[in-house]
């Protein structure tokens, strides 16, 4: 197929997985501050957000102070910032447009609607309906282009660039929320050793698994307390759970066997060999090492993962 | 009114056409509420589907959708039979007359066209002398405008032959009548026109450089921007071709060539939407970012079709119009069966004096102009109007041409807040799309356009026209 092509639609799969994701982290950072805590607690919670898409400074540009209303407004309704929920479906759309003819009508009205929908709320609204609205409304409508897509398309090279894309957005988006999150609850994320849990941490690690859909899962699982190295088990190195680094990477590896073409073998190579890691990891020695440091490298090798599939797929030189 | 126009519907005594006598009934007897309904479904549906045209963009409003009316235009069998032979003939000396400017100009030699007249031309593309194409086609792709006048006779308006677009617009109206009034197609034996995209295909893959066995086409379209972007991406689809924007494609030894996730594959046959000036960077328009750089020199090397060819303008132009029933003759040694409507060439001395002195009779365009732009309708106009365009005629007569005002057929027509039930007489045009490959094909009919407007001429979906679905009824 036309790399072009390709590309719009690997690209339509990220952006529409990015809102998503932005917005379950969104979520759970607001559920984290609604228990009692500190206003300037709170607020360094929000502006943690920002430092992990680096978007300080452009956001420091535009608004005066870090606090909740300033932080979900820029990151959903600002179409100033190119990382916002907003700005996200509106590039999930116009990827969509651009290949509309390679996407069933399903997927390409399913696709518009979203943006269209989008478009009518004003950020008000948004705020005095219950921003949790709000974050289930972009999970949903997620989850319905995701449904339709795989539901009426062929499963052919399009379906895969659709796949690869979404997968490879959603194991960095994990590894983010995870370090994010792990860094708040756990002091400096050196999670080596286990803390006592009181009332408050259970309703934080709540809030991470469910952010993640995964409450249900960790009881299921584990059938026993949450702690905190369980849920980095749970989210790493689970290969059933869907939103874990190694499930994403499972599947990676598999996409980019099917798509393979006589230049992708690097890329092939350094796929597999991220997925062997996280396969045949211990959730103690990735502790051990230290969490933060563990899941940098994982972003920067999925960043190095994507750059390849760019360069091997997506816009090849002449 | 009604009277001084050809009405498609009813005779001149106010009777019922025959072949409109079954369509009649049944609107007669289908209750007003029914008929609104569909009328509003039938919006919804392309709405949501995105049938639209005009820019693409953020602001509702940019995307405007091209009005359709339910009541059809019916052209009975032995009227499309003559109509078919017609345009064969006309289609045929069009692509002889381009193989003949590009190769000897036998008909410049025999001083039938003025030699200035072509080869100053804008549109006339030096680069194309000599370069033999495929079969000798040129306008593989001609959408010719007819409209009927007077006591019904019809004429060729203009001749298009560089980038035609509305036959989507000719296969949706098809689509969504059947889906509306599916009952109105178990009365009528309506010719299909849903297979245009198998005809071009096949067509588009006869025409492939020679020695090519299983040519690779693909539809090069400016990109999502253009106005008709929709048409790109539904023939492209329909054809389960490869859309392509210039950025796709790349030339290496003289051969153009696709990026696709498996690397570079060959292309054979490119059915273009881009005008000819944007097409090669470094043989036209140099700023051109909508280009392929080095497509000429491949073109001219015969390693890749363009439909159309490059510098068929030359022969859609309206100061070579005139010429064409003379081309018929020359190239045919035939009687021209479609007419021309007779035209005055304002660069012509006489022809300008005559004009100045009737213009409030006359219609009077651009000879480069396309699209109802820079057109004056002498009686429409206002004076002041008339004034201005007599002001520019006089500084560049060689601009312009004249014709008289044609009395434009018309047809019953839904219209908001009209009487009689919402149905109203409005003008209406016909554009067949005729392809030309080994053999010449077309579907029967072709995309009626409506001047909305009461009393307007001008049926382009950029000045308020509109569409219908057209049958041609077999038998």
């Amino acid at each position: 197929m036309l790399s072009r092509t390709a590309d719009h639609l690997y690209w339509m799969a990220r952006y529409t997985e990015r809102a998503e994701n932005l917005a379950r982290l969104l979520d759970v950072t607001h559920q984290m501050s609604l228990v009692p805590q500190s206003v300037a607690t709170e607020n360094q919670n929000w502006g943690a957000i920002l430092a992990l898409n680096s978007l300080e400074a452009p956001f420091g540009a535009a608004y005066d102070e870090v606090n909740a209303e300033n932080v979900l407004r820029f990151m959903v309704a600002d179409p100033a910032n190119p990382s916002s929920i907003h700005s996200c479906l509106r590039a999930a759309r116009e990827n969509a447009h651009a290949v509309r003819g390679t996407l069933t009508a399903e997927t390409w009205e399913s696709c518009n609607a979203t943006w269209i929908e989008l478009r009518e709320q004003k950020f008000e609204q948004i705020l005095s309906a219950g921003i949790g609205e709000f974050f289930d409304w972009v999970k949903l409508r997620s989850a319905l282009t995701r449904g339709v897509t795989f539901g009426t398309m062929l499963q052919d090279e399009a379906l895969n660039f659709i796949r690869l894309g979404g997968m490879l957005e959603r194991a960095d988006n994990t590894a983010r929320i995870l370090d994010v999150k792990y860094h708040v609850l756990h002091g400096n994320g050196n999670g080596a050793e286990a803390g006592e849990e009181g009332a408050t941490d259970f309703y934080q690690w709540g809030a991470l698994l469910r952010s993640l859909s995964a409450f249900e899962v960790y009881r299921k699982v584990y059938r026993d307390a949450i702690t905190p190295a369980r849920v980095a088990e749970l989210l790493m190195l689970r290969m059933d759970l869907p939103r874990s680094l190694h499930a994403c990477a499972d599947r990676i590896v598999h996409i980019l066997d099917e798509v393979a073409n006589g230049q992708s073998a690097e890329t092939g190579r350094r796929a597999g060999m991220l997925h062997a890691q996280l396969h045949y990891a211990r959730i103690d020695d990735v502790l051990a090492g230290g969490l933060h440091e563990y899941l940098t490298d994982f972003m920067d090798r999925i960043y190095d993962l994507g750059e390849g599939i760019g360069r091997d797929f997506l816009v090849p030189a002449g | 009114m009604s009277a001084n126009f050809y009405n498609e519907m009813y005779d001149a005594a106010g009777g019922l056409r025959p072949y409109y006598r079954d369509y009649a009934d049944w609107l007669a007897a289908t209750p007003p509420e029914r008929i609104a309904r569909k009328r509003a479904e039938g919006d919804i549906a392309f709405h949501r589907v995105g049938i639209t045209f005009a820019v693409y963009g953020e602001e509702a409003g940019k995307e405007r959708l091209i009005p359709f009316d339910i009541i059809p235009r019916i052209i009975p069998a032995p009227e499309w039979q003559a109509l078919q032979a017609g345009l064969r003939q006309r289609v045929r000396t069009l692509n002889a007359f381009l193989h003949d400017i590009y190769h000897d100009q036998e008909i410049l030699r025999a001083g039938r066209i003025p030699r200035e007249q072509v080869l100053n031309n804008a549109q006339f593309r030096p680069e194309m002398m000599g370069v033999d194409v495929p079969a000798g086609i040129y306008a593989h792709i001609a959408g010719v405008d007819l409209v009927r006048a007077g006591a019904g006779e019809f004429y060729v308006l203009e001749d298009n032959l560089r980038v035609p677009s509305g036959v989507s617009y000719m296969i949706e109206d098809r689509k969504m009548m059947m889906r509306l009034f599916p009952e109105l197609f178990s009365r009528h034996k309506v010719a299909p026109v849903q297979h245009y995209p198998d005809l071009l295909l096949d067509n588009l893959r006869t025409v492939a450089p020679q020695g090519v066995v299983d040519p690779t086409v693909v539809v090069l379209t400016p990109g999502a921007y253009n106005s008709a972007y929709f048409e790109h991406t539904f023939l492209a689809q329909q054809m389960g071709v490869e859309l392509v924007e210039g950025r796709d494609l790349f030339v290496k030894d003289e051969i153009v060539y696709m990026r696709t996730t498996q690397g570079p594959q060959r292309v054979d046959v490119i059915y273009r939407r881009l005008d000819d000036d944007f097409l090669d960077p470094l043989a036209f328009r140099a700023d051109s970012m909508l280009g392929v750089p080095g497509l000429l020199a491949a073109y001219r090397a015969g390693s890749v079709t363009l439909a159309n060819a490059i510098g068929t303008g030359v022969a859609d132009d309206k100061s070579i119009y005139p010429y064409v029933p003379e081309m018929v003759r020359f190239y045919l040694g035939e009687e021209p069966l479609l007419n021309n409507v007779p035209t005055w060439m304002l660069r012509k001395p006489d022809d300008l004096r005559y004009a100045l002195d009737h213009l409030p009779e006359l219609v009077v365009k651009e000879v480069h102009g396309a699209g109802g732009y820079g057109m004056l309708v002498g009686p429409a106009a206002t004076k002041r109007e008339i004034e201005d365009f007599r002001a520019r005629i006089v500084a560049a007569p060689e601009k312009y041409i004249a014709q008289p005002t044609l009395a434009l057929s018309s047809c019953p027509t839904f219209v908001d807040g009209a009487q009689f039930g919402g149905v109203a007489p409005r003008h209406l045009d016909l554009r067949p799309f005729v392809l030309s490959g080994k053999s010449i094909e077309m579907v029967p009919g072709g995309l009626t356009r409506v001047a909305l407007r009461e009393g307007s001429l001008v049926v382009n979906s950029s000045q308020g026209g509109g569409t219908k679905d057209t049958w041609v009824l077999e038998n």
